[in-house]
């Protein structure tokens, strides 16, 4: 067997080994991974006043997704304004610093609390009758396209100025070489950090639980107040789980079909 | 203006900074002429090429071409730029893209080419200069003869009526300098108007119609290659030819 495959063996041996000697195991595996309180909280019962963990996630997958569409298409649009050179710009330029500040430096908790309660409050008619959710999502589009117009304009900064040079010596616009030349380089160089971004976004859609919303760890909460145990927010532990390793693997893939198709020089 | 004129080039000024790196450059290049630009390193010789290419922005003088004055303010640089060919040092092909998207790229989307038009006419020019088994090739695939020659190609698909090349074989391997002056020796045989920056002056001594020295800025002297090479006039030219000869380069 190989010396790897043994020493993670033995970790792992030893890591369980130490939980299950605790004086306080056999408590924290009943109140944590009591296997009848994690099938229960994840398939729910409404009669009993609670809701499906299980069910709950789908809310924020669709707020995730929902949220990272919209991040892609308006962190890209802030980092290019934030980078454009003409001086007609230049008003956008600082709004877009501006913005950037801001949403980077609010706590998203109470990005998620001011939008939350504060767009119902306004009383106009579309934006005010919108549900929790949708609010959520506005928030963590707000939070999250800061972070990420920062992460492109890294990007954009790790393409070598000769392939703007080369580009633009082809006649190409500047919006032209951008879009051809320059992003799919840059986004290529970014795919890892914006993989973690998205992770992070993933998980972050559980803070819209405070707004009401009853997603995953929500229905968690729920369960865990009205049967007090706390095996639900184990399951939406894992839940949460499943929706990220896969991301990060796919990633990976990403990275390493396209490093192996270049090197390769192949086929169209 | 000379109906055989494509470049003039009038008071040209470029400051970095401080740093004054062309002071007053004036020269007209003829149609199907081969100019090439001699001079230390730093003497401003890929500045002059990217100023003529507005890819800097000059302090003072004007650029015309074909008697335009491509300087003016109101001038679409984008249009220019699209009749003006360049090629630099170390290639600039787009990595993410085969050399067959590199060589269709200007056409399609700066001349507005259709694909396949496009396509057909980079097959041509890739198989002219030997490089059609190379069509769906990554740059990084290559060697740097090859990724030179691709780029050659790349602004000839752009149909330029002037053609700069900056040191194009400066970051080659010895053993690959020839290839790439083979397809400039051809291109010159062509026809195509060039103003060339180039160290080999054996190649200048060949190829060029006239050479241009620069220092300080200025082009200190210009002559036909056999007088500029065999009896300079200035003393900065010569001092710099002797240094050449001692290198083992003439």
């Amino acid at each position: 067997m190989a010396l790897s495959t043994t020493s993670t063996i033995v970790v792992i041996a030893a890591l369980v080994l130490l939980f299950l000697l605790a004086p306080g195991s056999a408590n924290v595996r009943h109140t944590f991974f009591n296997p009848t309180d994690m099938w229960r909280s994840f398939v729910g019962n409404p009669k009993q006043g609670y809701y499906s963990v299980g069910t709950a996630i789908w809310l924020n997958i669709r707020m995730f997704v929902a949220a990272e569409v919209l991040i892609l298409i308006l962190a890209l649009v802030i980092a290019v304004v934030r980078m454009s050179t003409g001086p007609v710009m230049l008003p956008l330029r600082i709004v877009a610093t501006i913005y950037i500040d801001v949403a980077r430096g609010v706590p998203l908790i109470l990005l998620v609390y001011m939008l939350g309660y504060g767009l119902p409050a306004l009383d106009l008619k579309a934006i005010s009758t919108q549900s929790a959710a949708v609010y959520g999502v506005t928030a963590l589009v707000l939070s999250y396209s800061a972070y990420v117009s920062e992460v492109y304009r890294a990007g954009i900064n790790s393409v070598h100025r000769s392939q703007v040079a080369a580009a633009r010596s082809l006649g190409l616009s500047e919006w032209n070489a951008l879009r051809y030349v320059i992003l799919p380089q840059a986004i290529r160089n970014i795919i890892p950090p914006l993989l973690n971004d998205f992770i992070s976004l993933q998980k972050d859609t559980a803070l819209v639980s405070v707004l009401g919303s009853i997603e995953a760890n929500r229905a968690a909460e729920i369960y865990s107040s009205s049967v007090f145990n706390y095996s639900s927010f184990v399951v939406a532990a894992i839940l949460f789980l499943i929706l990220t390793i896969p991301l990060a693997r796919f990633t990976d893939r990403l990275i390493a079909r396209d490093r192996a198709r270049r090197l390769a020089g192949a086929s169209q | 203006m000379n109906e055989n004129e494509v470049l003039r080039i009038e008071g040209l000024r470029k400051a970095f900074g401080g740093t004054v790196v062309l002071d007053g450059i004036n020269q007209v290049v003829g149609k199907n002429e081969v100019v090439c630009l001699i001079g230390a390193s730093g003497s401003g010789k890929s500045t002059l090429l990217r100023c003529v290419n507005l890819l800097e922005r000059i302090d003072a003088g004007e650029i015309y071409l074909d008697g335009q004055r491509i300087t003016d303010p109101g001038v679409n640089h984008d249009l220019v730029r699209r009749h003006i060919g360049i090629v630099f040092q170390s290639y600039n092909l787009f990595p993410h893209m085969t050399v067959a998207r590199n060589v269709t790229l200007g056409p399609v989307k700066g001349l507005r080419l259709p694909r396949a038009e496009a396509a057909a006419e980079a097959e041509a020019l890739l198989g002219r200069f030997g490089l059609l088994d190379k069509r769906d090739d990554y740059p990084d695939r290559l060697s740097g003869g090859q990724q030179q020659r691709v780029a050659i190609v790349r602004a000839l698909a752009m149909k330029p009526r002037l053609l700069l090349l900056d040191e194009v074989t400066s970051a080659l391997d010895p053993e690959l300098v020839a290839e790439v002056l083979d397809v400039i020796r051809e291109l010159a045989s062509g026809g195509m108007t060039m103003v060339i920056a180039t160290h080999e002056m054996g190649f200048a001594r060949e190829i060029a119609d006239r050479v241009c020295f620069l220092a300080d800025g200025r082009i200190v002297e210009e002559a036909p290659p056999a007088q500029l090479f065999s009896s300079p006039s200035d003393e900065r030219t010569r001092r710099f030819l002797r240094r050449i000869v001692e290198a083992g380069r003439l």
